[in-house]
């Protein structure tokens, strides 16, 4: 194993954590306090802004919602931000910034793109440079990676103040909560992001394409485009969405090292900053503390994993006695799919990352992992989406999880199961089960639906399991709202972009109306104060059966699907 | 009471052929649709039965999918005893339950009353049980004798110790006529008679009504209950849905790989029974049964499965402080002489002044003076002494004899005799009344004639294990509250010497409410044990509210679980019982879920071995073959039910420890133990199909 993990590799690795661990404290408190309503360092620029967009709009961010005003408020914004969206594709060859003159979407591929964008998914059946308008890129989808984070930020809020609430019914105002999650922290975040991106290389104008002459004689024509500033909020609203059709492995979209790593570094940092904001608004940062420690006690060993599986390199070209070792002269490893200015550690990171997150864009193929380090990036999407997990998104996710770990915990400790003072009885039950496990109805139907329809059928590329394995990486990137491609399998038919956006959306709001009726309940309820009766839920043995029961649905759920694509590929392989 | 029902053995009074035909006869769908777990089995098992009768009417049958019968067979019957087997846990429980319920109900033995035709014919009285009176009957109660039941005095007057209901030592008066003549049922009238005339029905039988709780029929889920219902329904349908798409999934593989053959139905089946929560499916309804027969077992009755459930989640016990924390009669601890008197004749004189005295602090009186100075007992007859007895009006005893004239009595009420003696009252003695009054003790005076000889600590004697119960309780995170008539000052002293969270002294039937309303506002779950009709406001505002069999009616209807032994520290074992109850649920669950994994490792290779022969790599197990594989995984599926239906009945082992350990230990046996125990016990299962050549 020591040869398959370098000192450099590991370097890398280590630092990436340790920029994160570096952020935790400051952002976490610095959303907290956003969130809270109270004075930060930005407020002087941004309270007047704010102030003018509620007078403007005529909004009382004093009054609370209910979860159900909370609810319809977040459908009907989403549902006008969808057909915004859908409008603006369908006909995009009226529009303005359109150097290429291309045509509108067809409007099966313009649902499948909205639904989406919306849902923070960021799926593309498209290729971005040969597709989209400037237009598109930034007024459509730029418009949702900042909207569509921002919900996902407004939800886990709410559920916070349900957490918090003694019995009323208030779960905050959700036009409050998009507008500061927008104004005080996406945008700042992602303007800083931007510049550093910028410096790095990233190209970021309004031109028409290069038509240029090879070397060779040859015309090339080079996409040009707004991209640093829409590469930013792609990465740190876990959108995942690229300018380009290759994402994060084209050139101007993540040129260098330096960029990558900017990149890799903002698909996490505001989820795991999230954690601490959780602790401090619910007043016990050991609480937020341990759901971190969770999350990366599940993260590291499946990257580590994905790491050694891809520098092992192909068995195949192992057995041909193809040198595929570390050396001077070779990154070594299974290099296929991937960039060489960013090698397998920074590929297998960024796979791992962009999956844990939901954030979905790629900086390889994961198509062309091996198999076991391809079941890595399926199988952080089967968890649930939860660990990290999209802006907010992961964070409910989790504690969803949280909130059954602790009822089947908190039985076994003799009394009716409690989390931060309350109660978990039967409705509290149904909504976790519901976030918890329709998503993964979602992926079986689906899959299932693929597999024995010729619709379904026509878009698979390869044979056998590895053609299995990607309808069900497709499916389930979509049903989780993660958004990433295994690539060989051709989306971009009305088969695949109907179900699959009926997979986004019900991935998306199927947790999100659960959830705020969760929030609506807990903050209905008494706070019990805690005793020694009480489950501590901070301490390593919970985290530890909250591991336990996030891997045990992931892998029940999904055995015989994971037996029947992955693994037996990599038992094929292996004997081969 | 109840001493009759000792017995030990799993099946405890049940009926065992009773209990198979039981679960023979619940078979039928309209019952198993009460349970979504189990209907899915139920479901599966019509499905390969429907395919093993296709495959006997043609054995090449499309519907056995290429399955040899005997292995259609043999899963279809391990199907049905999966069913039988938790419709026997079932049945066992409340087998259980009602043998219980029904030999309570003969052992009961009743408070007796002397019921009489006429109130001036009291001479003439039948004895009845107080459970037979009915409103508006005549009672006698004379010296000695238990109120039977609520009531009015008409006629007499009488000295009652309302202690058991009040909690204060002192005995009251009741007589006919005036605002003073309320009877209490469970109190005990100390001299006197009177006439009480009932003015209460007795309630509905509770028994009856708990009876109804250990009958799956006619049980209603708990709220926990309900919601684990919720969760393993979920689980369920994920399940049913993995195994519904790998037909699907199956389909397409082998179409690719151009080998193997699809997954049967019958596979299928066996793999969602399989892998849905059968082993918590099948005995949840035993294990809510048989919290209710361990409840009737402690001689405790309740109205609801809800109490029960809620008892586990108390964290606060309101305890009353006589007959709970204290003997709740005041015993003598020491003799105080006044000036120039001896400690021996002050002890001799008390005992002599006491030695009529039958109420429990006169005869403690007597056996202290005699154990101190080594007195040796008298005859009482040959005293050739008058006894004055107690006298609700003059508030003093005593004795004449041979012109001794010995009172004892309270400070105040000897004070006076002594000064219309003409004697006075030495500070000495007034001190120390204040003294032993700030220590939580009671004064009583002893005087002879005209000087006041000492006085005698009466004492509130504190339960010798109940500090050792009440530190139990703090380590399960419950807080004891003690409630007392008693002054704050002797109040506190009580409380410390107890080792009690919190006390509320000079406690009314106002003060009460209010604590317990002010804790639950808190969010706190309140529990206590009341029996007087003053409690029942606190009573039906108290979570958990047991209410004493020598009670009152009202207290009893307040409640939502009365005691038949009358036992006030009761309340500490009910509260063990609920959260036995809880912690077995979720042990279960947490085995029963656990127990998948082992079963994919079972099933997953043999169900695909023909399309994709390098999964057998995952038959770690080594089993035999794909047949044996899953009609192992279905025994063990079925043999687990039964064999855990004695922890279901008997509950998880419960220890007064904090929820961290608790949790640390179940987590370790039930988790680990059940991702473990089916690889071995699916591997025997597997060893023995292979040896009688079923594989």
């Amino acid at each position: 194993m020591a040869h398959l993990l370098t000192m450099n590799g590991l370097l890398q690795l280590v630092a990436y954590f340790l920029i994160l661990a570096i952020f935790y404290i400051p952002i976490g408190n610095y959303m907290a306090n956003v969130f809270s309503g109270k004075n930060t360092v930005l407020s002087p620029i941004f309270k007047p802004i704010e102030k003018s967009i509620y007078n403007l709009l005529s909004i009382n961010p004093e009054k609370g919602m209910n979860w159900r005003e909370y609810a319809i408020t977040l459908l009907a914004f989403s549902f006008a931000g969808f057909v915004l969206l859908y409008l603006i594709l369908l006909f995009q060859g009226l529009l303005p910034f359109n150097p290429q003159k291309f045509a509108g979407l067809s409007p099966h591929l313009a649902f499948n793109t909205a639904v989406s964008f919306i849902t923070n998914t960021n799926w593309q059946s498209y290729g971005g440079e040969s597709t989209l308008s400037y237009f598109s890129q930034m007024a459509g989808l730029c418009t949702q990676n900042f909207v569509s984070a921002a919900v996902g930020l407004s939800v886990l809020i709410a559920l916070i103040r349900g957490l918090r609430g003694v019995e009323t019914s208030d779960i905050g105002n959700f036009w409050a909560d998009v507008t500061r999650a927008n104004l005080y922290i996406l945008l700042p975040l992602s303007l800083i992001v931007a510049i550093l991106l910028g410096l790095s290389g990233v190209i970021q104008n309004f031109q028409n394409y290069l038509e240029i002459t090879t070397l060779e004689g040859a015309k090339q024509t080079i996409a040009m485009g707004p991209v640093a500033s829409q590469e930013a909020i792609k990465m740190l609203g876990t959108n995942g969405g690229g300018f380009f059709n290759v994402n994060s492995a084209h050139p101007f979209e993540n040129p260098t090292p330096i960029s990558n790593f900017i990149e890799v570094v903002s698909i996490l940092l505001i989820p795991v900053a999230l954690c601490q904001t959780y602790g401090v608004m619910v007043n016990d940062k050991k609480q937020g503390l341990a759901i971190i420690a969770a999350m990366v006690l599940i993260f590291a060993p499946l990257l580590i994993f994905c790491v050694t599986q891809e520098q092992a390199g192909n068995h195949v070209l192992t057995t041909l006695n193809i040198d595929q070792s570390v050396n001077s002269l070779q990154a070594g490893g299974n290099m296929e799919g991937k960039e060489t200015r960013f090698g397998i550690v920074n590929s297998a990171l960024w796979a791992s990352a962009t999956t844990a997150a939901s954030n979905g864009s790629v900086n390889a193929m994961h198509d062309s992992f091996t198999p076991l380090g391809g079941l890595v990036p399926m199988v952080l999407m089967m968890f649930g989406e939860v660990v990290f997990g999209g802006v907010g998104s992961g964070l409910y996710g989790m504690l969803h999880f949280v909130i059954m770990t602790v009822f089947i915990a908190g039985l076994m400790v003799g009394r009716t199961p409690e989390y931060l003072g309350k109660k978990i009885q039967s409705y509290e039950m149904k909504m976790a089960s519901l976030a918890v496990l329709v998503p993964s109805l979602f992926v079986l139907i689906g899959v299932s639906i693929a597999l024995m329809t010729k619709a379904g059928q026509a878009g698979i590329f390869n044979n056998g399991a590895q053609g299995f394995s990607e309808v069900l990486y497709a499916f389930t990137s979509a049903a989780n709202n993660n958004g990433s491609a295994f690539a060989g399998l051709g989306a971009n038919s009305p088969f695949y972009n109907t179900l699959l956006g009926v997979c986004m959306l019900a991935g998306r709001y199927w947790i999100i109306i659960p959830t705020l009726a969760l929030a609506g309940s807990l903050a209905g309820k008494k706070h019990i104060p805690i005793s020694a009766g009480t489950l501590p839920t901070h301490t390593p043995l919970f985290v530890g059966i909250l591991i336990g029961v996030i891997i045990l649905v992931g892998v029940l759920t999904y055995a015989p699907s994971l037996a029947l694509g992955p693994v037996v590929e990599h038992l094929h392989m292996i004997k081969e | 009471m109840n001493e009759g029902i000792k017995s030990n053995s799993l099946f405890d009074g049940a009926d065992i052929k009773e209990a198979i035909m039981l679960s023979l006869k619940r078979l039928a769908p309209q019952y198993q649709l009460r349970n979504p777990v189990m209907f899915l089995v139920f479901v599966g098992s019509v499905v390969t039965t429907l395919i093993f009768i296709a495959m006997l009417l043609d054995k090449n049958s499309i519907a056995g999918g290429g399955e040899p019968i005997w292995f259609v067979g043999a899963v279809t019957f391990w199907l049905w005893f999966t069913l039988i087997f938790a419709n026997f846990a079932e049945a066992i429980a409340e087998g259980r339950g009602k043998a219980q319920a029904g030999s309570l109900k003969a052992a009961r033995r009743d408070v007796s009353a002397k019921k009489i035709n006429h109130p001036d014919e009291f001479e003439n009285f039948t004895m009845v049980s107080a459970n037979t009176l009915r409103k508006g009957d005549l009672v006698l109660i004379e010296a000695g004798d238990f109120v039977p039941s609520d009531g009015q005095v008409i006629q007499g007057i009488a000295s009652v110790d309302e202690s058991a209901v009040t909690g204060e030592s002192a005995p009251v008066i009741r007589e006919s006529g005036g605002d003073r003549d309320a009877l209490t049922g469970g109190t005990r009238v100390l001299s006197d008679w009177v006439v009480m005339k009932v003015t209460s029905d007795p309630g509905e039988s509770f028994l009856d009504k708990m009876i109804g709780l250990v009958e799956s029929a006619k049980r209603q889920k708990t709220p926990n209950e309900i919601a684990l219902s919720i969760l393993l329904a979920m689980l369920s349908i994920v399940f049913l849905l993995v195994c519904i798409t790998l037909l699907p999934f199956s389909l397409f593989s082998v179409e690719k790989a151009g080998a193997g053959s699809v997954i049967t139905i019958t596979v299928l089946v066996a793999l969602m029974v399989c892998l849905i929560p059968t082993t918590i499916g099948g005995l949840l309804s035993a294990i809510g049964i048989s919290g209710m027969q361990r409840l009737i077992k402690a001689n405790v009755i309740a109205t609801s499965g809800r109490a029960v459930e809620a008892a586990g989640d108390v964290n606060v016990l309101l305890l009353d402080k006589t007959g709970t924390i204290t003997f709740g009669n005041r015993q003598a601890a020491a003799f105080y002489p006044a000036p120039n008197v001896s400690d021996q004749m002050l002890a001799s004189a008390a005992r002599l002044a006491s030695i009529a005295d039958e109420t429990p602090e006169g005869r403690s009186i007597v056996v202290l003076a005699q154990k101190l100075f080594n007195l040796s007992p008298i005859d009482v007859k040959s005293l050739n002494a008058t006894f004055i007895p107690f006298s609700a009006e003059q508030r003093i005893s005593g004795i004449v004899i041979n012109d001794r004239h010995i009172m004892k009595g309270a400070g105040d009420a000897i004070a006076k005799v002594v000064t219309i003696k003409g004697g006075n009252v030495p500070e000495a003695i007034t001190k120390k009344i204040e003294e032993i009054a700030r220590q939580g003790g009671t004064p009583l005076c002893v005087a002879e004639e005209d000087a006041i000889l000492g006085v005698v600590h009466l004492k509130d004697i504190v339960k010798p294990d109940i500090k050792a119960r009440l530190a139990d309780l703090r380590k399960m995170g419950i807080k004891s509250v003690m409630i007392t008539g008693d002054n704050p000052l002797t109040a506190a002293a009580i409380a410390s010497e107890a080792g009690v969270d919190d006390f509320i002294a000079e406690a009314t039937p106002e003060t009460k409410l209010k604590y317990i309303r002010k804790m639950q506002e808190g969010g706190e779950l309140v529990a206590m044990v009341g029996d007087g009709t003053n409690d029942a406001p606190a009573l039906a505002q108290s979570d958990v509210a047991v209410a004493m069999n020598s009670g009152t009616q009202a207290a009893k209807e307040a409640g939502n679980m009365v005691d038949l032994d009358s036992d006030p520290t009761k309340l500490i074992e009910i509260v063990e019982i609920g959260k036995q109850l809880l912690m077995t649920r979720g042990a279960l669950t947490t085995f029963s879920i656990s127990n998948d994994l082992a079963k994919y490792f079972a099933i997953i290779p043999a169900a695909f071995a023909t399309t994709y022969p390098a999964l057998n790599s995952l038959n770690i197990m080594g089993l035999t073959s794909p047949q044996s594989a899953i009609l192992s995984a279905v025994i063990f599926n079925a043999l687990i039910i039964i064999a855990l239906v004695p922890l279901a009945l008997k509950g998880v082992k419960y220890r007064a420890e904090s929820a961290s350990n608790m949790l640390r230990r179940n987590v370790f046996i039930y988790g680990l133990g059940g991702i473990i125990v089916p690889f071995i016990g699916i591997k025997i299962i597997d060893i023995l199909l292979t040896s009688v050549g079923l594989a």
